[in-house]
């Protein structure tokens, strides 16, 4: 009946105009974000793609200032450490997740997650000095091996906390179910709660691989580099991460070309990682 | 009769009453034993693993440790060349770069957050969320290698424009023609960390009571207010924590920092200064150090900035923890 209250429709106004406010600036946020990715991929992307060839992939590098030759050296050398860290990752990693969450006793298990959080944010360098004191010191010179440890370091944390959430997802009555038949504890584990939770283990092994493949900071001081062929795991080797480093700090300009390219290889597995990680967890109701 | 089924069920169901340790254990047969032997020991080595990496690095630090003691951590000269180290000049520059950073970053990554947990459809979510997880999964060094090329020649131009026309402002009173600098290190972190505090504060904020929102939505509220007045108090812990999370991240953080950050040792006057941060630092000097000291003593900033991130992401996790009791795993 009577007029609405002016002082209420002011009110109104306000509020509608905070909304709309809110809701522009959140969009900016969001756009900002997704901005910085199309730029930073698109523009490695064009770069690398641009520098990209058969000779790269294949042949040695040549000496600085030369144009010309490749990393194969090191496309071989990261596959080399890192598969090599792997070995050592994937058993701790899963046992430990194994341990973690099938026999929660006595506080031991969650103390062993709880510290699996926290190496993860161990910064990559920290974990380059430990392996140098580790290995490389007593050794007396820089190793492929000494890299492994150093990466697995940062992949059992991974591999542990992915697994451990797996394992959660495995329904008790499975379990139970299995037990119920006469089987024991271990078979059980190994034949049913392994297998069902095989997919989420294969994507927390290649995300732990993938993050590895990346990092430059812990092999500084223990692979070192390399720039002949070497397969030598004892020896100092070249690895695709540090190699750009490298490449990008040096002043010549045949160098960085090959640091884009470089980091092209290494987007390109992130993305193609990415991509089957999530193509495999699919169906599962995680988002 | 009774015993031997409970026998069995006993380690799965009971669980973290805290004395069960030997009832695991003792379960049934040899196999099961082993097994619980294997894995136990597999759990032990990555107690070992972060025993070992402490101790390592207290020994390695030690000379440095006992020449400086704790006035390495305030000495302002680092020269090789008369042996003197100390270390508050890169510890600033970390500090500063990291809170920088992370002032830039934190209103984006919580501003996509609310909007992809509140406003985006849940069947949409995956489009707006997933590029933004591809961003955190970008090796550190493509980072750096596009901030040297692509950003650090943008943000000189832009110190140069600061520097002509707010000059008489101390914070850009530098020299902006180098382009690498605190600020230059500091906008890098800003988009590395972006994707990691938006990721976390996302799964934060889907964890507040969906009735909750909808009873504000019912009472008329817009739905900016039932986030602001409802959604953010409830997640603040969470959020805080988040954020803390970040800057964990932001100060250990060394490839791209090292390309972009200038690496000096002089203190930092303006925004402009080249700055080392610790972990730049160690990555540019270590296989230079050509004695026992000297590479003491950067093993000595490298415990520092252990000692530093542990702190942090601890007080993270506690509070990420606290709000979330467990539903939000902390993973990149």
């Amino acid at each position: 009946m009577s007029a609405p209250n002016p002082a209420l429709g002011l009110r109104y106004f306000r509020r509608k105009a905070i909304e709309r406010l809110a809701v522009g600036g959140m969009l900016l946020c969001a756009g900002i974000t997704i901005f910085f990715l199309v730029t930073i991929l698109g523009y490695v992307l064009y770069r690398g793609a641009t520098a990209i060839d058969w000779e790269f992939l294949t042949s040695l590098p040549l000496p600085p200032g030369e144009t010309g030759g490749g990393i194969a050296n090191a496309l071989i050398g990261s596959a080399l450490v890192v598969a090599c860290a792997a070995m050592m990752a994937v058993p701790i990693g899963l046992g430990a997740a194994v341990f973690v969450n099938e026999f929660p006793s006595a506080g031991l298990g969650r103390f062993v997650r709880f510290l699996a959080e926290v190496m993860t944010g161990v910064p990559s360098i920290v974990v380059g000095l430990f392996a140098y004191a580790l290995i490389v010191r007593p050794f007396g010179s820089f190793s492929g091996f000494s890299g492994s440890v150093a990466y697995a370091f940062i992949m059992i944390p991974i591999i542990l906390i992915s697994a451990h959430e797996a394992f959660r997802l495995v329904p008790d009555s499975l379990r139970e179910a299995s037990l119920a038949l006469g089987i024991s504890k271990w078979r059980t584990i190994m034949r049913v709660v392994l297998p069902v939770s095989s997919r989420a283990l294969l994507t927390g092994v290649v995300l732990a691989v993938s993050r590895a493949l990346g990092e430059a900071a812990p092999m500084l001081f223990t692979a070192f580099g390399n720039p002949y062929w070497s397969l030598n795991l004892g020896k100092p080797i070249a690895t695709v991460p540090l190699l750009i480093y490298t490449y990008a700090t040096a002043p010549y300009e045949d160098w960085h070309r090959k640091a884009w390219a470089a980091s092209f290889i290494l987007l390109v597995v992130v993305l193609i990682t990415s991509v089957l990680t999530r193509a495999f967890l699919r169906g599962k109701s995680n988002e | 009769m009774q015993s031997e089924p409970q026998a069995l069920n006993r380690p799965l169901l009971q669980s973290r009453s805290g004395k069960t340790k030997a009832r695991d254990a003792q379960v049934i047969n040899l196999g099961d034993r082993v097994f619980y032997v294997a894995t136990r020991s597999l759990a032990f080595c990555v107690i070992v693993l972060a025993l070992l990496l402490t101790a390592d690095l207290i020994r390695g630090a030690w000379e440095s440790i006992g020449t400086f003691g704790l006035k390495f951590l305030v000495g302002t000269t680092w020269d090789p060349v008369t042996r003197q180290f100390g270390t508050l000049p890169t510890i600033i520059g970390t500090v500063v770069k990291a809170t920088i950073g992370l002032l830039l970053a934190v209103p984006i990554s919580i501003g996509s957050a609310i909007f992809i947990a509140f406003y985006v459809p849940k069947s949409l979510r995956p489009i707006i969320s997933y590029p933004i997880e591809l961003l955190a999964g970008i090796p550190s060094i493509v980072f750096g290698l596009w901030g040297l090329f692509v950003m650090v020649p943008v943000i000189r131009i832009v110190q140069i424009w600061l520097k002509a026309h707010f000059g008489w402002f101390f914070l850009f009173n530098g020299p902006a023609v180098y382009g690498v600098g605190v600020l230059s290190g500091s906008v890098i972190l800003a988009i590395m960390v972006i994707p990691i505090v938006t990721a976390i504060s996302r799964d934060i904020l889907l964890t507040v009571p969906r009735l909750q929102i909808e009873g504000m939505l019912a009472l008329g509220a817009t739905k900016w207010e039932a986030i602001w007045k409802v959604a953010l108090p409830y997640a603040r812990v969470g959020l805080v924590g988040a954020v803390i999370l970040g800057l964990g991240r932001a100060i250990g953080e060394t490839m791209a920092v090292t390309m972009v950050g200038g690496n000096s040792f002089d203190l930092i006057h303006s925004l402009f200064d080249p700055v080392h941060s610790m972990a730049s630092q160690i990555a540019s000097e270590f296989t230079e150090a050509t004695y026992g000291l000297y590479v003491s003593s950067l093993i000595y900033v490298g415990l520092v900035l252990f000692g530093i991130t542990i702190c942090v992401s601890l007080l993270a996790q506690l509070l990420i923890w606290k709000l979330s009791k467990g539903k939000v795993a902390i993973f990149e």
